[in-house]
């Protein structure tokens, strides 16, 4: 396994990494989608952000990566073995061209043929719990997989009822979408279940794009070393996340702000309720992770583009860019 | 370039891919013949003795490719036999895809991640991939993800091959000093005066030039091995030609940095001379073709929209997307799904009594494969953008094109536009889902000058043509006045252009495209009607109609 890069060492792109620690705060959120060309870092961050994550504790032989003590009713407690592991945090690239049962599980043909015997194997979702499952290039991905997904990750839970076989496990994961808009968009009913969703670029400042390359280049020629120096950074991100997660409970969302995240919504045209309940979410993990204790309007003025740009109707006679729209309005309800 | 130019580079690409297989992950070949037999062989030779070598067939499956149960082996054994993946096999050597441009994204996506993790479930899967793409049309290509990441891309010409030079010496230093400021700045500012967005391609042009520092036996990489790196590295990738041409003036700098990286500080004063010299050596050496797309602004078009369509292409009843396994019994094309079978009747092997070692498998166990292919549609526009046309009505003609787009973006239909105008027809918009490039496109459509009907009505049945060849459905919207006064030679006599395009219509009412005919013309005459009616197509005068009724009539003419 290679050493992951880190993830403070990620020249710029802002927007990104503050949506993927912020769906890390509140996985709720429903994952976030990544639009840009490739060879922009999409990626390299979310590989990165599970590398910086703490290992997690999983109880021993489960393959459903149960935590210890946890609630969640695990479809097959009898490989539980007494004892605690801890694991890196799970992440799971999706191929594309999966099929359904790669991604769910599906019947286990080796002890199917080996002991005819009907058990379950579990698929993609079931090694992706707790940690991110990255689907790269999600506009080719077959729509019917991209539904499974979106609907597994809203409701943390993988249901199975196929071949004989009636499973239901935990299935709670980052979702990590990324895709290139010049190859073909994503339906728009797709896009919408998306939490979040931000747009990359590459740098277009030359400093910039010699500090990445200068950097790709230590990480490439003595990477302990390179981890190591960038360890300090790393920690401290870690530190704010896991405070962020401590305090998200008890961050409270005035009423003030969450009547300004409704005008909001209303003013740009996003449909349907995701919009303003997914500004809410995260607007409250994004104070969560500031350390903030009360949401105010100037989180929600910073995670709105990310969290309506993907759920405007689209006019296709507007040139003006969603993110404009959104700044605007925003700009607007804040001054009055 | 000349042919030997082009070999010589090739030859100097396999062997820094040698050098560091795994960091600069490998190459394009493109183009068949001796030349190419030959490269391969000087890679084979390059690369370090017994490394591992692989081939991947573009139709290999997921068992094969990363390794999982070998169905054979636990059959015939009664326990489970698993197999590594040829690209587990293939760690520390080579792996070769022959026919690379027919690789199954799904296929490429996962060689890409086994790229990016460097293993297969924690086995080290490390290896240079060799793509050979047999492809003639532009089109014809490796999948884009792919392709991204691998550092050359070599174009090679038909040709004799000859034997390289051999090598001096052999042995290579093992540590090349870091880079310098003005390496990394050249490298950097090469990228972005040829307008290279991705981050990566820096980075491989750098490894590139470490690994051609160590070929010349050198510890520190110097300007030479900098200009071999842009050249195979960043010239391929190149999607725009820098501001200055460096044939009026040699000594112009690059476009200047923006202000705002002020900050920087020293590094910042010289976009110096070593990236002048770089940016012109990669420029000499592409060749004539693409530099003059690439100055004509198509480059960057041209070099992302390789993409391989994202959907399913060709259409047979025994390819597409797997739709899983039904009972029945194979033969006559149905081919018997395995694994389905066994699954089928695992279940029963106890009652069966199959002894340890063997399956009984029935009749009624038998699973046959099930495809499922999508003809998805796609509209061709043609639209008339000639003086005659009138400006207006080309607007509305465009605003039409943009509905219609939407809701091709919805139903993920693909469209292309052919525009003809002058004494031409052009296609603007090679077939495409995405809304952002096909308005981009339509905004810059002008409009003025002949009506080279026949042109535009061959450049669209063309298009067709080529369409259905890769298992789509295409349907033309033609929008014109119906008065062609240009003929297919480019000549300016109305009768012969007339004619010109009711043949060219009659060519398309022959191959059975669906079709319609919009007519723009403020005072419809009878020549719309009869190209219609030759094209077999829907006829819709709509003289008044504003872009949203255009839209309406385009949807009914398709659907009835």
């Amino acid at each position: 396994m290679k050493l992951s890069f880190p993830f403070s060492a990620i020249v710029g792109q802002d927007e990104m990494k503050l949506a993927l620690l912020i769906a890390a705060i509140d996985a709720r959120i429903g994952g976030v989608m990544v639009f840009g060309d490739r060879g922009t870092g999409k990626s390299t961050a979310v590989r990165a952000l599970a590398g910086l994550l703490p290992p997690i504790p999983v109880v021993d032989g489960c393959r459903y990566n149960c935590a210890p003590g946890g609630s969640a009713t695990c479809p097959a407690p009898e490989a539980h073995r007494p004892g605690k592991v801890t694991m890196p945090v799970p992440f799971v690239d999706l191929p594309l061209g999966a099929t359904e049962d790669r991604v769910v599980g599906a019947l286990d043909l080796e002890r199917a043929l080996g002991h005819g015997e009907k058990a379950f194997e579990p698929g993609l979702l079931a090694r992706a719990n707790r940690g991110f499952l990255y689907i790269d290039e999600v506009n080719l991905l077959e729509d019917h997989i991209v539904d499974l997904l979106l609907d597994v990750a809203a409701s943390g839970e993988n249901v199975v009822e196929r071949e004989g076989l009636s499973v239901r496990h935990a299935a709670r994961f980052v979702l990590v979408g990324s895709g290139n808009p010049e190859e073909g968009e994503l339906r728009p009913q797709l896009l919408d279940r998306f939490g979040l969703s931000v747009e990359v670029r590459t740098p277009q400042d030359l400093a910039q794009r010699i500090e990445i390359l200068k950097r790709c280049d230590a990480f490439e020629r003595e990477p302990e070393r390179f981890v190591d120096g960038w360890h300090k950074a790393e920690r401290k991100t870690l530190k704010k996340i896991a405070r962020g997660r401590e305090a998200l409970p008890s961050v409270t969302v005035p009423d003030a702000v969450l009547s300004l995240a409704s005008q909001l919504c209303i003013a740009v045209g996003a449909d349907g309720l995701r919009g303003e309940l997914t500004l809410m979410r995260s607007s409250r993990a994004l104070a969560a992770l500031e350390g903030d204790d009360v949401v105010g309007p100037k989180h929600l003025a910073r995670v709105a583009p990310m969290a309506l740009r993907h759920r405007l109707r689209r006019n296709v006679l507007d040139e003006t860019g969603s993110t404009v729209r959104i700044e605007r309005a925003v700009a607007e309800l804040l001054a009055a | 370039m000349s042919e030997a130019g082009a070999l010589d580079d090739a030859y100097l690409a396999v062997r820094l891919l040698a050098i560091d297989p795994v960091g600069l992950g490998g190459i394009i070949l493109r183009g068949r013949g001796e030349a190419r037999d030959a490269v391969l062989d000087v890679l084979r030779a390059s690369m370090p003795e017994g490394s591992p070598e692989r081939r991947l067939p573009t139709h290999i499956d997921d068992e094969r490719l990363l390794g999982g149960l070998d169905l054979t082996a636990t059959l015939a054994t009664g326990r489970t036999v698993s197999r590594a993946g040829v690209l587990v096999e293939a760690d520390g050597g080579l792996v070769v895809v022959p026919m690379a441009e027919r690789m199954a994204d799904g296929i490429a996506s996962r060689i890409t991640a086994v790229l990016d993790n460097g293993a297969v479930e924690g086995a080290a899967a490390q290896f240079a991939l060799v793509l050979l793409d047999d492809g003639i049309e532009a089109d014809e290509r490796p999948p884009v993800g792919l392709a991204e990441r691998l550092a050359f891309h070599v174009k090679l010409l038909e040709g004799r091959a000859y034997e390289p030079t051999p090598l001096g010496d052999p042995t290579f230093p093992t540590e090349v000093a870091p880079p310098s400021e003005s390496v990394l700045s050249a490298l950097v500012g090469t990228a972005e005066a040829l307008g290279i967005e991705s981050a990566r391609a820096p980075i491989f042009a750098l490894r590139a030039a470490r690994a051609s520092a160590m070929l010349a036996g050198r510890e520190t990489i110097i300007e030479d091995d900098v200009i071999i790196a842009a050249r195979l590295v960043l010239g391929p990738r190149a999607t725009r030609f820098p501001q200055a041409a460096p044939e009026e003036q040699p000594a112009e700098e690059p476009p200047p940095p923006p202000p705002e990286t002020e900050g920087a500080g020293e590094e910042q004063k010289e976009p110096g001379p070593m990236e002048d010299v770089v940016l012109e050596a990669v420029l000499a050496s592409l060749p004539k073709d693409v530099l003059a797309k690439i100055a004509s602004g198509g480059g960057r078009r041209t070099a992302v929209n390789r993409a391989r369509g994202a959907g399913e292409r060709r259409r047979s009843s025994q390819r597409g997307r797997p739709l899983g396994a039904r009972a029945g019994t194979p033969g006559g094309g149905l081919r018997l799904s395995l694994i389905d079978t066994l699954r089928a009747a695992a279940p029963w092997q106890k009652l069966r009594g199959g002894g340890v070692g063997q399956v009984r498998i029935r009749r009624d166990d038998l699973r046959i494969r099930r495809f499922e292919t999508r003809a998805e549609a796609t509209t061709i526009f043609a639209v008339d953008a000639s003086g005659s046309s009138a400006v207006a009505r080309l607007a509305e003609a465009k605003g039409a094109v943009e509905l219609l787009l939407t809701e091709a973006y919805v139903k993920r239909a693909q469209v292309a536009l052919v525009a003809f105008r002058g004494t031409g027809a052009e296609i603007l918009l090679a077939p495409t889902r995405s809304l952002a490039r096909a308005r981009r496109s339509l905004g810059d459509l002008p409009g003025g000058g002949g009506t080279p009907l026949a042109a535009g009505l061959t450049a669209a049945h063309d298009l067709a043509q080529a369409t259905k060849a890769r298992g789509r459905t295409p349907f033309i919207v033609v929008l014109t006045d119906g008065r062609a006064n240009i003929a297919a030679d480019g000549s300016m006599v109305r009768e012969v252009a007339q004619n010109d395009a009711e043949a060219a219509a009659r060519i398309i009412g022959q191959s059975g495209f669906a079709s319609a005919f919009v007519d723009i013309s403020p005072r419809p005459r009878s020549e719309g009607a009869e190209l219609a009616a030759l094209m077999g197509a829907r006829y819709l005068p709509l003289p008044r109609a504003d872009a949203a009724k255009m839209h309406a009539a385009v949807v009914a003419a398709q659907k009835g």
